[in-house]
C-alpha cells in the first residue's frame, strides 16, 4: 500500500507538473543524427585505434611493397613515386566502405530488426529528418576518419600539395554519392540478401579497377568509358589532385560535379524511399 | 474545441468537459487493393479511456498508425488534439505517447539510455529527461535494472519499459497497439494494473486489444472492429446489456457432434451459439437453465455457467470468435 501510494504521487507529478514541454525547435534530424553518434561513441576507441592501423598497414605495404617493385621498374608513376601516387586514393576508398557499410545492414535493421526508425516517427522526427541525419551521420563519420588518414598520410611524406587539408572532404563527397543511392535501395528491401551480392560484384570490382592502384590508362578503352561511370574513379580522382596538386579546373570540377550530382541524386530517392516505407 | 491545450492533463477529470482530442469521419486506409480500415467513424475525449476490440485483422492497427499521425488517411478526416496530421504531424506527435504492438527498444542500451534516447527525440534537456526516466523505470518498476541493457529483459519488462519510454514526453494521449499481446498472466497483470494507475491519473488512454477480459477491464469505452468496420460502439457493461443475455450457460458434449444438442435445447434459451468445441446458451439464469438440460435427460461432459463478456457480444454481432 506504501509503495502504491508513492508510486501515484510520483505519477500525479509526472501527469501535472509540467516544466518543460516537447518542442520542435531547431533542425530535427540533429536528434537523428545523435542517435548515431550516440552508438558509435560507445565503440568509438577501437574504432580510433584501427582508423590508425589501416592506413599504415596499407602505407607500408603499397608504399615499401608494391611500390619499390613499380618505381624500380617504372620510375614511379604518373612523375610521382608510387607511395604519393597510391596514398591518396585512400581516402576516396575509406569513403566508399564507411558509407556502403553504413547505409546496408544498419538501416534494413532500423526498419525490420530494432525498427528504431519506427520508434523515431512515433515521435516529432519524420522520414527526411531521418534521412538527413543519417546522411549527415556518415559525413561525420567519414570526415573523422578522414582527419586521421590525412594525418597518417602526412606522417608518410605523401602529401606534396597544401590542398591536401581538403582531402577529408573529398572522403566525405564520395562516402555521399555511395551512402545516399545504397540507403535508397535498402529501404526497398525486405531481407538482406542483395547485400553480399551487391559487396562482391559492385564494391570489390569498383576497389580494384577505379584507378586506386593504377592510373586507368593502363585499363583497356571500353573499361575506360565504364570506369566513369563508378563514384570511386571520381573520389580517387579528386583525392588524387588535391594531395599531388595536379589535374586542372575543368576535370576536378568534372569529377566533384559527378559525385554531387549522384548524392543529391541518391539523397532525393532515400527521401522518397523512406516516406513511403514509413508512411505506408 | 480545444485547438491547443497547454493545460495539465490532471485538470481533465471533471466528467464534463468532453473534450475532443481525435475525431474521426469515413476514415479509410487502403493498401493497394485492400482495404484495411473502411469508413469509420470515432471521437475520443479527454480522460477517458477508449478502446479498438477486434480480432486481428480487423484494422485495428491501421486504425492506431493514422491516430498516431504516423500514416496517413487515404480518405476521409481526422483531428488530433484539434490539428490536421497532414500538416501538423510533428506538432502532434510532440503530444502523443505510443506503445507499439511490436517492441522497438535499443536492445544494447540499458533501460535508462533508451528513455534517455526517446527523450531526445522530443528536444527535452537532459536534465529533465534524466529526471523524468528515473520516475518513469521507478513507476514502472524497473528502477533496479536501469542500468542493465533491455536485451536481458524478459517479455513483461521490455513492454513496461515501452510503456515508460512512451511516456517520457509526459504526452496529452497515450496510445497503445496490443499492449499485453504476448504476455503471460502474470506480466500482463502488472501492465494492467500500471495502466490503470494512469488512468486513474487522467492519462487519456487508446488501447487495440483483440483481448475481451483487457477491454473490459481498461476501457470506459469502445467500439468493436470487425473486418475494418465499426459493428457496435459503447460502455463495455452497456455493450453486454443491449448485445447479449446475463448469463451464458456453455455446454460441451462428446466428440460427435453439437447439432442435435443444439436443436434439443434450442427452446431453453434466447439464443443458442453452435462453436465447434461447445453450446453457448444465452440465458437470464445459468443455473435454471442447466437444471432444464438435465431434466430431459441430456448429459453433458461439463457445463458452465458464467457472465456473458464481450466475446459473446463479439460473436452475436460478426458470427466469429474474437480469438481463434
Amino acid at each position: 500500500m506504501t509503495t502504491n501510494t508513492t508510486a501515484s504521487t510520483e505519477v500525479t507529478q509526472v501527469a501535472t507538473t509540467r516544466p518543460v514541454q516537447p518542442t520542435l525547435g531547431w533542425a530535427p534530424w540533429r536528434r537523428a543524427f545523435w542517435y548515431h553518434a550516440t552508438f558509435w561513441s560507445r565503440t568509438w576507441r577501437g574504432q580510433v585505434i584501427s582508423s590508425f592501423l589501416f592506413p599504415v598497414l596499407y602505407l607500408a605495404s603499397m608504399g615499401l611493397g608494391v611500390g619499390k617493385l613499380v618505381n624500380h621498374h617504372s620510375g614511379g608513376v604518373s612523375g610521382v613515386t608510387y607511395l604519393e601516387f597510391v596514398a591518396p586514393a585512400l581516402l576516396a576508398m575509406t569513403g566508399m566502405q564507411i558509407a556502403s557499410n553504413e547505409s546496408m545492414w544498419p538501416i534494413l535493421a532500423s526498419f525490420k530488426w530494432t525498427r528504431s526508425y519506427w520508434t523515431a516517427v512515433s515521435t516529432p522526427i519524420t522520414p527526411r529528418d531521418l534521412v538527413i541525419g543519417k546522411l549527415s551521420w556518415v559525413a561525420v563519420h567519414v570526415a573523422m576518419v578522414g582527419v586521421i588518414y590525412t594525418c597518417v598520410l602526412e606522417a608518410f611524406q605523401t602529401l606534396l600539395s597544401p590542398w591536401a587539408v581538403l582531402l577529408p572532404l573529398a572522403g566525405v563527397l564520395t562516402g555521399l554519392a555511395y551512402a545516399a543511392p545504397i540507403a535508397a535501395f535498402t529501404a526497398t528491401q525486405e531481407n538482406e540478401k542483395s547485400f553480399p551480392v551487391f559487396y562482391r560484384f559492385a564494391i570489390i570490382p569498383m576497389f580494384l579497377f577505379s584507378g586506386s592502384f593504377y592510373p586507368i590508362s593502363q585499363l583497356p578503352s571500353w573499361l575506360r568509358v565504364v570506369v566513369q561511370f563508378v563514384p570511386l574513379y571520381h573520389g580517387v580522382a579528386i583525392c588524387r589532385t588535391l594531395a599531388l596538386g595536379q589535374g586542372s579546373l575543368a576535370t576536378t570540377g568534372y569529377h566533384v560535379g559527378v559525385l554531387v550530382a549522384l548524392a543529391v541524386l541518391g539523397a532525393y530517392l532515400c527521401d522518397r524511399n523512406f516516406r513511403k516505407r514509413l508512411e505506408a | 474545441m480545444v485547438t491547443d491545450p497547454p493545460c495539465s492533463v490532471a485538470q481533465v477529470l471533471t466528467p464534463d468537459s468532453r473534450v475532443s482530442l481525435v475525431a474521426a469521419r469515413g476514415l479509410v486506409k487502403r493498401f493497394g487493393d485492400f482495404t484495411a480500415v473502411d469508413g469509420i467513424d470515432f471521437e475520443i475525449y479527454r480522460g477517458e479511456s477508449f478502446g479498438f476490440l477486434g480480432p486481428n485483422g480487423a484494422g485495428k492497427t491501421s486504425t492506431m498508425k493514422m491516430v498516431s499521425c504516423i500514416s496517413p488517411p487515404t480518405e476521409g478526416s481526422l483531428t488530433v488534439l484539434g490539428q490536421d496530421p497532414k500538416t501538423k504531424g510533428p506538432q502532434i506527435r510532440a503530444r502523443l505517447g505510443l506503445v507499439p504492438q511490436e517492441d522497438s527498444l535499443e536492445l544494447e542500451l540499458s533501460a535508462m539510455d533508451n528513455l534517455m534516447m526517446y527523450g531526445r527525440y522530443f528536444d527535452l534537456p537532459r536534465a529533465e529527461i534524466k529526471r523524468r526516466a528515473t520516475e518513469l523505470l521507478e513507476f514502472t518498476q524497473l528502477s533496479e535494472r536501469a542500468n542493465e541493457k533491455a536485451d536481458n529483459f524478459s517479455g513483461g519488462m521490455k513492454r513496461r519499459l515501452t510503456i515508460a519510454r512512451s511516456l517520457i514526453s509526459d504526452p496529452d494521449l497515450l496510445i497503445l497497439d496490443e499492449p499485453t499481446t504476448g504476455l503471460d498472466p502474470q506480466a500482463r497483470h502488472l501492465v494492467w494494473e500500471r495502466l490503470y494507475r494512469l488512468k486513474s491519473e487522467g492519462v487519456t488512454l487508446v488501447i487495440t486489444t483483440h483481448y475481451m477480459d483487457e477491454a473490459e477491464q481498461l476501457c470506459d469505452r469502445l467500439v468493436v472492429m470487425d473486418r475494418g468496420k465499426i459493428v457496435a460502439e459503447g460502455a463495455p457493461q452497456a455493450l453486454i446489456q443491449q448485445h447479449s443475455t446475463r448469463e451464458v450457460l456453455e455446454l460441451r458434449f462428446g466428440m460427435d457432434g453439437h447439432g442435435p444438442r443444439a436443436a434439443a435445447v434450442a427452446d431453453l434459451a434466447d439464443r443458442v451459439e453452435e462453436l465447434p468445441d461447445r453450446l453457448l446458451l444465452y440465458v437470464g439464469d445459468g443455473d435454471e437453465a442447466l437444471a432444464a438440460v438435465h431434466a430431459r435427460g441430456l448429459a453433458p461432459l461439463s457445463a458452465l455457467v458464467r457472465r456473458s463478456t464481450l466475446e459473446d457480444v463479439f460473436l452475436r454481432l460478426t458470427g466469429r470468435t474474437l480469438v481463434d
